[in-house]
């Protein structure tokens, strides 16, 4: 264990820039309304960000234009130094995202759940235990409670060789205070072997360091679409 | 870096080419014109077509509802080409105005089909002695109905504009590569249950006093189907960009002109 | 780490290392196609339903149009082609629905592999365990609608080939209405203009070896047909995916 330790990367000037996240004049449209625009921040590696907004305010539109699911927008988002598109595989090769949708499928349980992920037994094992689900484990996942639920999909954070960047819609969501203690714990255990963090909530969320990203602040002088025309 | 800028700057003309507003006041001028010359071809194509060009040894008069039924039959076919070759280039280049074409191009295409059945059954009482005959082109033409429908309903059943639009595009592509094959299978499946008896249209047989109104016609429709189909996109244009600032101004300088 | 049970489990474990930037390893094909299985046989009542439907509606049409058997014999090739078909469709409206509802869809999605084997899997075992089952059951539903003996081979045949076009075709309408809320009558309309050469070639197969002839260039064509829409109704269905991801 002591020498798996020791292998952890330390983060150095190089890697952080090459690992960030950066989004800069970001602007997203839903139906010809404009949710946001002039977006910036960047998420470096050891680093969380929070991203805050009224329902409707576009949190979910921005998550899915970060992870590619939705390719409207102008500005750019660039992962290590790539601007989208070209830099959005690489980026998906890094990333670990759970959705308002958590991706468990409730025909599986979680053990099988996990093995679709990719996980091997033991593994998978260690990791529903440590999100509470010990006994668990072969129990279909369509007769759990949508707290356990959420558990099985946040179990993948606990998983070994971890992407170093996870992108996490409303993980708080549906869990009781000892799982967004222990979720919180987990989160700067990745921030502190140099991962990066992505997250909405409603809810303060305890993890250090952590920026707080406001989308209020960049709501748009001008609701037409005129204006993200004369954007591009 | 300059290269960049370079591609940027082309990637700007393609977005104005393909933004809504520039193709709105580009027709503008010349959409009068089009029309005029549609309708003048349509009334040479008829009054020549019906009136002047002489009758059919075996059909009589009743043939003479080619001059309208061949051109829709045509451009019904034609037309869900354009509509897919529209959404094509709507999902590969993200143009918006082609969606908005496309959009425009299926009702009229679906219109034109069902003319052409309508026309198709109203010859086939004289000539067949009923109004519907299972034959491989009048199938066809239902099928091809069914598949613009198809995409008109699709398109229509998202709550989100561009997601009807791609999603649609997509589906009049998937047709567009099972058109041929619907086709050759309707022939072949028609050629199996009965012979060939009588066909509705036999260009190689025809007379060329029946075939130059029959081009005339054709023509005109072609000329049509384009007048129409910009003023259906043109339409939509403006209910799709009503918030913008383009369409106030548009719509707030109309109304004083008309007046005076 | 290995020796490490999983019984004792209060004790922490170290911090993991970060994965290096390589792509993820995204499931295999057998994986994908094991889970669909495991997924299907578990939810039992979308395999016997479809077969039910097929049978009870089958055994409707001699009630509707009369029970003298030429008449039935005539049409019964007919009859049973087009209960496939409706079968198969309303069986595939559930296709990827909860998929996309649970969000395992969007995490296939973002995987770096593309969304072809994925579809392609599922559409393998939709069929397994609807096409094939109908197919097997069709000798039995000819023999009640007094299909002659010649049929009973070509109709198995000619089902267990197009009901594989059929499952392929109808996923990319499933696909593309995965994100609407009541897509039941839509994806009908949609898909069932696009079945046309499938039903054609089926039924024409079972015709052929009833008058006498060889049945062997439709089974052909069925094949054709079956070889191009595995070819590209899966690249059709990952694109309406991604549109309807977008949604």
């Amino acid at each position: 264990m002591a020498s798996e330790l020791s292998k952890s990367p330390v983060p150095d000037a190089q890697s952080v820039r090459e690992q960030s996240l950066a989004v800069s004049g970001l602007a997203c449209e839903r139906d010809g309304r404009l949710l946001f625009e002039g977006l910036e921040f960047t998420l470096a590696p050891g680093a969380a960000v929070q991203v805050e907004g009224a329902n409707g305010a576009g949190k979910s539109t921005l998550i899915r234009t970060l992870i590619g699911s939705a390719s409207d927008f102008t500005g750019t988002i660039a992962w290590q130094g790539l601007a989208f598109p070209r830099g959005l595989a690489a980026m998906r090769a890094s990333l670990l995202y759970i959705g308002h949708y958590a991706g468990v499928r409730r025909g599986l349980t979680p053990l099988e759940n996990l093995a679709w992920y990719g996980a091997g037994q033991d593994d998978a094992m260690r990791a529903l235990e440590l999100v509470g689900l010990y006994g668990f484990e072969d129990v279909l996942c369509q007769q759990l409670s949508a707290g356990q639920n959420r558990r099985v999909a946040l179990a993948r954070l606990y998983l070994p060789d971890s992407p170093p960047l996870w992108i996490l819609d409303e993980p708080l969501a549906a869990l009781d205070v000892t799982g967004v203690a222990g979720l919180e714990t987990q989160m700067n255990c990745h921030l502190r072997r140099g991962g990066s963090v992505l997250l909405t909530s409603h809810q303060p969320v305890n993890i250090a360091p952590l920026q707080r990203v406001n989308l209020a602040d960049f709501s748009p002088r001008m609701a037409v679409e005129e204006e993200l025309h004369r954007a591009v | 870096m300059e290269k960049w800028a370079n591609m940027k700057l082309s990637w700007q003309w393609f977005h104005r080419l393909g933004s809504p507003r520039w193709f709105y006041q580009k027709t503008s001028a010349w959409l009068p014109w089009l029309g005029a010359a549609a309708l003048l071809l349509l009334a040479v194509g008829c009054t020549w077509g019906l009136g002047f060009a002489p009758q059919d040894a075996k059909q009589g008069n009743s043939y003479r509802i080619i001059y309208i039924h061949v051109p829709a039959a045509f451009l019904a076919l034609a037309g869900y080409y354009i509509m897919a070759i529209c959404g094509a280039i709507g999902l590969i280049w993200k143009m918006k105005l082609s969606f908005v074409v496309m959009r425009a191009a299926a009702p009229i295409g679906a219109v034109l089909t069902f003319v052409a059945l309508l026309t198709g059954a109203v010859w086939g009482k004289p000539t067949w002695g009923t109004y519907w005959v299972w034959d491989a082109r009048i199938t066809s033409m239902l099928i091809l109905l069914f598949l613009y429908l198809g995409v008109m309903a699709l398109s229509g059943a998202f709550s989100r504009e561009l997601s009807g639009d791609k999603a649609s595009a997509l589906l009049a592509l998937v047709g567009t590569v099972n058109i041929p094959i619907i086709y050759k299978s309707v022939d072949w499946w028609f050629t199996l249950h009965q012979p060939a008896t009588l066909k509705l249209t036999q260009a190689s047989t025809i007379d060329p006093s029946m075939f130059y109104p029959l081009i005339t016609m054709i023509a005109g429709f072609y000329l049509f189907y384009a007048w129409v189909l910009i003023l259906h996109t043109r339409g939509l244009i403006l209910q799709r960009e009503w918030r913008t600032q383009w369409v106030r101004e548009l719509l707030g300088q109309s109304a004083p002109a008309a007046k005076a | 780490m290995q020796s490490e049970s999983v019984g004792d489990g209060r004790k922490r474990i170290a911090e993991p290392v970060l994965r290096p930037a390589v792509p993820a390893a995204a499931p295999g094909f057998f994986t994908l196609f094991r889970t669909e299985l495991t997924l299907a046989v578990r939810r039992r009542s979308d395999i016997v339903n479809p077969l039910l439907f097929f049978v009870t509606v089958l055994a409707l049409m001699p009630i509707g149009i009369g029970p003298e058997p030429e008449m039935l014999s005539r049409m019964a090739a007919g009859l049973i082609w087009v209960m496939a078909l409706l079968s198969t469709l309303l069986s595939q409206e559930s296709l990827f629905r909860s998929d996309y509802e649970d969000g395992s869809l969007e995490q296939l999605a973002l995987q770096s592999q593309p969304l072809y084997f994925p579809v392609l899997a599922k559409v393998l075992v939709h069929w397994l365990v609807t096409g094939v089952p109908l197919a097997v059951l069709s000798p039995l539903l000819g023999m009640m609608l007094n299909l002659g003996q010649a049929g009973y081979w070509p109709l198995l045949l000619s089902l267990v080939l197009g009901t594989a076009s059929l499952s392929l075709i109808g996923a990319v309408g499933a696909a593309l209405t995965v994100a609407l809320r009541r897509p039941g009558l839509l994806l009908a309309l949609i898909i069932m203009p696009l079945y046309v050469p499938v039903l054609i070639f089926g039924t024409g197969t079972v015709q052929a070896a009833l008058d006498g002839y060889g049945y062997g260039p439709q089974l052909a064509i069925l094949g054709a047909i079956l070889a191009a829409a595995a070819a590209l109704a899966p690249l059709a269905a990952a694109g309406a995916i991604r549109i309807s991801l977008e949604n």
